[in-house]
C-alpha cells in the first residue's frame, strides 16, 4: 500500500518534469515563430531614420505613422500592391475554377484517355522543360511584360488536380445519379451539384494557390524585363533587399551618411512587409482544419 | 439551365437510337467512339487541361533542344547549328563546377541530415501536450512562417545578420562572440545561415504530416500500455515511432531524391558577391548565366544536366522504396 502511493508520486512528478520541458519549447518555438513578425511591426511603426540604428526590439522607439503614410503617396509602390492584389485575385480564381473542372471527368474511371492523361501529367511533376525553355515559350506567346503571364501559366496545377481528384471521388455517387435522371448534364452537375459540396477542398487549393501568387517575387523578377510597372510588391521588396544587402556587404552603411532617399525607402520597406505579410497572417488560421486534410491528401498521392 | 439539359439528354437518347447500325461495321473503334460521345461534356472539360499541359509543360520540354544547339535569341531555335555536347563540356571544365555542386549538394544534405528530423521531433512534442487548445495554438503559431514570404523573411534576415543586428547584439551579450560578425558577408557561415532559416519556416508545417500518422495510431494501444506501467518515452519508443515508420521512410526517399534541388526562392535573396563562393547552387546559376548573361543554351545544358540526375535519384529512390517498404511511391 505504502510503495504503491510512492510510485504513483514519483510517476506524477516524472510527467510534471516532461509537461513542463514540453511546455516551455512550446513556448519558445512559438515566440521564434512570431518574433520577427513583431520586429517588423515594431519598426515599421517608428521613425524610419532612427530603425535604420537598429536596437529597436521590443516596442517603437520613436513612434511614427509616416512610414505608412510615405507608402500610401507614392504611386510605384500602390501601383505594385494592384498589381498583387490583382494577380492573386484572378489567378487564384483561375487556377481554382479550372483545375477542379479538369479534375471533375479525370475522376470518372470511364473517361476515356483518363490514364493517358494522367500518366502524362505525372511526367511533369518530375520534369520540366526548365527555366531557360520557359522563358523562351512565354517570349514567343507574347507574355513577357504582359501581366496575363501571372494568370495564364498559373491557372493550372497537376498536383492540385490530384487533390481535387481524390477529393471528387469521395462524394456519393447517388447525388449525380439523382440530378442525372431529373436531366442534368455533366456540366449542370459539375456546376450545381460537384462545387457546391467541394468548399472545403476548394478552400484549401484557393490558399495554397493564394499564397503562391501573393508571395511570389520571382515571376515579376523574371518575366517583366522593361515593365516595372507590372511587377508585385514583393519584386519590388526583393529589389530593395538586394540592394541593402549589397551595400551592408560593401560597409557603406553607417549613422552618419544616410541619405533622404535611404530613409524613404527603408520606410517604404518596413510599412510594406507588414503590409503584404498581415493578410496572410489573419486568413490561415481559419482555413487550418481545411488545408491539414488537403495536406494529407496530397501527401497520400505524393 | 435544366431545361437545357432535358433536350441534351433528348439529343443524347435520340443519337445512341441511332449508333447500332454503326457497331456492326467496326466494333471496337465504335465502341470507343461510341463511349467518347457518351461523356463529350465530360471530355471538353478535360480537354483545355491537355492544351494547357501539352503547351506549358510539355512544349518548354521540347525547347531542351537547345541545349544542344548554339542558340541566339534573334533566330528561330530551327536555325540554330548543332554542337552537340559542347555546353556539357563546358560546364564540366567550368572552374565553378566543382564549387556549385558542392554548394547544391551540401546545402540539400544538410537539410537533409538534420533539417530532417526535426519536424519529427516537433510531432512527438506537439503530440504530448496536454491542454487541448494550447496544442492547438501551438500548431497554428508554428504554421506562419510556411505562410510567410521569403522575400520579406530575406528582408529580416538581412538587417539581422548584419554587423550591427539583433543576432550580433545577443551573441555578444551572451559572450558567445567577441566582436560582431557580418554572417552575411562570410561565405562560411552560408549553409548552416540556409539551413536554419529553412527548418525555422518549415517546422511547424513539415509535422502536420506526422501528427496526421501519429493520429491515426490505435489509442488502445496507449492505454493497454499504461495499464502495463509503461512511461512516456516508453510509449513513444515502443508505440508512436513504430506506428510512423513507414511515414518517416517515405518522406526520407521523398527527400533524397530532391537532393539536387535548392530552395531558389530562399538562396536567390541571401546570397551577394562576398559569398557567392558558398551560395552558388546550380538553379541559381542557371538564373545568371541564362537569364541576366544570356547564354541561353548553356544555361539550358546546366539545367538539363541537373534534371536528368535527379530524374534518376527519384527512380532510384522509387525502386529501393519498392523493395524496402513494398510500395512505389508513384
Amino acid at each position: 500500500m505504502k510503495k504503491s502511493s510512492t510510485i504513483k508520486i514519483k510517476r506524477s512528478r516524472g510527467t510534471f518534469i516532461v509537461d513542463t520541458i514540453i511546455t516551455i519549447i512550446m513556448i519558445l518555438v512559438c515566440f521564434l515563430c512570431i518574433y520577427p513578425i513583431w520586429y517588423v511591426i515594431v519598426n515599421s511603426f517608428n521613425d524610419a531614420k532612427d530603425a535604420m540604428m537598429g536596437g529597436i526590439y521590443w516596442w517603437p522607439r520613436q513612434f511614427s505613422i509616416k512610414n505608412y503614410q510615405t507608402v500610401f503617396e507614392d504611386s510605384s509602390v500602390m501601383q505594385a500592391f494592384k498589381i498583387t492584389f490583382g494577380k492573386t485575385i484572378f489567378g487564384t480564381t483561375l487556377n481554382v475554377f479550372f483545375t477542379a473542372m479538369v479534375a471533375y471527368p479525370l475522376s470518372k474511371n470511364h473517361l476515356v484517355g483518363r490514364k493517358i492523361f494522367m500518366k502524362f501529367g505525372t511526367v511533369t511533376l518530375f520534369f520540366s522543360g526548365g527555366l531557360i525553355p520557359t522563358f523562351l515559350l512565354f517570349k514567343q506567346l507574347d507574355l513577357l511584360n504582359n501581366f496575363l503571364v501571372y494568370i495564364i501559366p498559373a491557372a493550372f496545377n497537376f498536383f492540385n488536380l490530384l487533390i481535387f481528384i481524390n477529393f471528387f471521388r469521395e462524394i456519393p455517387a447517388a447525388l449525380e445519379e439523382s440530378a442525372r435522371i431529373d436531366g442534368a448534364n455533366d456540366w449542370t452537375i459539375f456546376m450545381k451539384i460537384i462545387l457546391p459540396l467541394s468548399k472545403p477542398v476548394l478552400a484549401t487549393i484557393a490558399l495554397f494557390a493564394g499564397v503562391g501568387q501573393w508571395n511570389d517575387y520571382f515571376g515579376g523578377l523574371m518575366f517583366m524585363t522593361n515593365r516595372v510597372d507590372l511587377e508585385p510588391i514583393q519584386t519590388y521588396l526583393y529589389r530593395m533587399v538586394a540592394q541593402v544587402q549589397s551595400s551592408q556587404v560593401a560597409g557603406s552603411i553607417s549613422a552618419s551618411n544616410i541619405t533622404a532617399s535611404e530613409t524613404t525607402s527603408t520606410s517604404i520597406k518596413l510599412a510594406a512587409m507588414v503590409i503584404t505579410t498581415l493578410p496572410i497572417c489573419c486568413v490561415y488560421p481559419f482555413l487550418q482544419k481545411y488545408f491539414v486534410k488537403g495536406m494529407m491528401v496530397g501527401a497520400v498521392k505524393e | 439551365m435544366t431545361d437545357g439539359g432535358i433536350r441534351m439528354a433528348k439529343a443524347t437518347a435520340s443519337i445512341e437510337e441511332k449508333l447500332p447500325d454503326q457497331i456492326k461495321q467496326s466494333p471496337q473503334r465504335n465502341k470507343t467512339l461510341q463511349r467518347w460521345w457518351r461523356q463529350r461534356y465530360l471530355q471538353l472539360m478535360v480537354l483545355p487541361g491537355i492544351i494547357w499541359v501539352l503547351v506549358f509543360n510539355y512544349v518548354p520540354m521540347g525547347g531542351i533542344i537547345i541545349a544542344f544547339k548554339k542558340f541566339k535569341i534573334t533566330k528561330p531555335i530551327s536555325e540554330a547549328p548543332w554542337v552537340q555536347f559542347r555546353y556539357f563540356i563546358e560546364f564540366f571544365q567550368d572552374s565553378n563546377f566543382v564549387n556549385i555542386m558542392a554548394n547544391t549538394i551540401g546545402i540539400s544534405a544538410l537539410k537533409l541530415l538534420i533539417g530532417f528530423p526535426l519536424p519529427i521531433i516537433f510531432a512527438l512534442l506537439i503530440n504530448e501536450i496536454r491542454g487541448i487548445k494550447f496544442k492547438k495554438i501551438a500548431q497554428t503559431i508554428s504554421y506562419l512562417p510556411h505562410f510567410l514570404s521569403w522575400v520579406v523573411l530575406g528582408g529580416i534576415l538581412v538587417t539581422w545578420l548584419a554587423k550591427d543586428g539583433i543576432i550580433n547584439d545577443f551573441l555578444t551579450t551572451i559572450n558567445v562572440l567577441k566582436e560582431p560578425v557580418s554572417f552575411l558577408g562570410n561565405p562560411k557561415y552560408f549553409w548552416g545561415l540556409s539551413l536554419i532559416s529553412d527548418s525555422w519556416k518549415e517546422l511547424g508545417w513539415g509535422a502536420i504530416i506526422y501528427l496526421a500518422a501519429i493520429s491515426g495510431v490505435d489509442q488502445q494501444l496507449y492505454e493497454a500500455a499504461t495499464v502495463d506501467g509503461a512511461t512516456k518515452l516508453q510509449k513513444i519508443k515502443y508505440i508512436t515511432l513504430p506506428s510512423i515508420t513507414g511515414t518517416i521512410a517515405i518522406m526520407l526517399i521523398l527527400q533524397i531524391s530532391t537532393l539536387l534541388n535548392s530552395n531558389f526562392d530562399q538562396i536567390l535573396i541571401l546570397k551577394n558577391q562576398v559569398n557567392i563562393s558558398r551560395s552558388q547552387v546550380v538553379d541559381t546559376y542557371v538564373y545568371q548565366v541564362g537569364m541576366q548573361m544570356g547564354k541561353y543554351s548553356y544555361a539550358t545544358a546546366v539545367n538539363l544536366f541537373k534534371s536528368v540526375i535527379a530524374l534518376m535519384l527519384l527512380l532510384i529512390a522509387n525502386t529501393s522504396s519498392k523493395k524496402l517498404l513494398g510500395r512505389k511511391l508513384y
